[in-house]
């Protein structure tokens, strides 16, 4: 899924990770259950979701990020 | 020693009669290659002689830093799956089980320039003004 929406927008990419060949990731993104999808390093959505669950956690990041960064120059 | 097995092959070649364009598997691994790596640049051109709009490129990710900067690989084994362009697709990992399957739809997808998302999925994918970078972590079973 992660992979339709990368191809689908030219902001987004997506890395599928194997998490028992790279312990050091999935110990750094705390993985206790898979599939666990991690948006711009803070974003976490557990399980295999639909599609139209999974943008909205997309954006939802994007607007907290954007928070973040007003936050940070404000 | 072939990792695919006669079915499996039997059952991608069919798969593959739907590809349209060219889709490119570049794949880092290196000179000493670590188990994983060995089989996954194994499979990997297994997967590309079984049509010939795939083609396989192996890069060794010391000795090609160039190149894996270029496609942004930062640990190995990686398969960056490219078409026409670069979507940003990369597997991370030997691909059995869980990541085989989606390998074989990455093709299918990238190929016939099909997601398949839904008309509601792309209007609020056309929302996003930032880059977003998703990384799913999956094991092989």
């Amino acid at each position: 899924m992660a992979h339709k929406l990368a191809m689908a927008s030219e902001l987004v990419r997506a890395d599928m990770v194997e998490a028992i060949e790279f312990p050091h990731l999935a110990n750094k993104y705390q993985v206790y259950g898979v599939p666990l999808t991690v948006i711009n390093e803070k974003g976490r959505v557990e399980g295999a979701v639909p599609e139209a669950r999974l943008i909205q956690e997309v954006l939802r990041s994007e607007e907290k990020g954007e928070q973040r960064e007003a936050a940070w120059h404000g | 020693m072939p990792v695919l097995k006669d079915k499996d092959r039997k059952m991608i070649q069919e798969w593959f009669e739907k590809l349209r364009d060219p889709v490119r598997l570049i794949v880092f691994t290196q000179e000493h290659e670590c188990e994983y790596c060995e089989q996954t640049r194994g499979i990997v051109e297994e997967i590309a002689d079984l049509s010939d709009k795939v083609t396989a490129e192996v890069y060794d990710f010391v000795d090609d830093e160039d190149r894996a900067q270029e496609y942004g690989i930062d640990k190995i084994p990686a398969i960056a799956i490219l078409g026409s362009e670069d979507y940003g697709v990369r597997i991370y990992g030997f691909p059995g089980g869980y990541e085989f399957t989606a390998l074989v739809e990455d093709i299918l997808d990238i190929s016939t320039g099909e997601h398949g998302l839904s008309e509601a999925t792309l209007q609020q994918l056309a929302k996003l003004t930032t880059p977003i970078h998703l990384q799913v972590f999956v094991t092989p079973t």
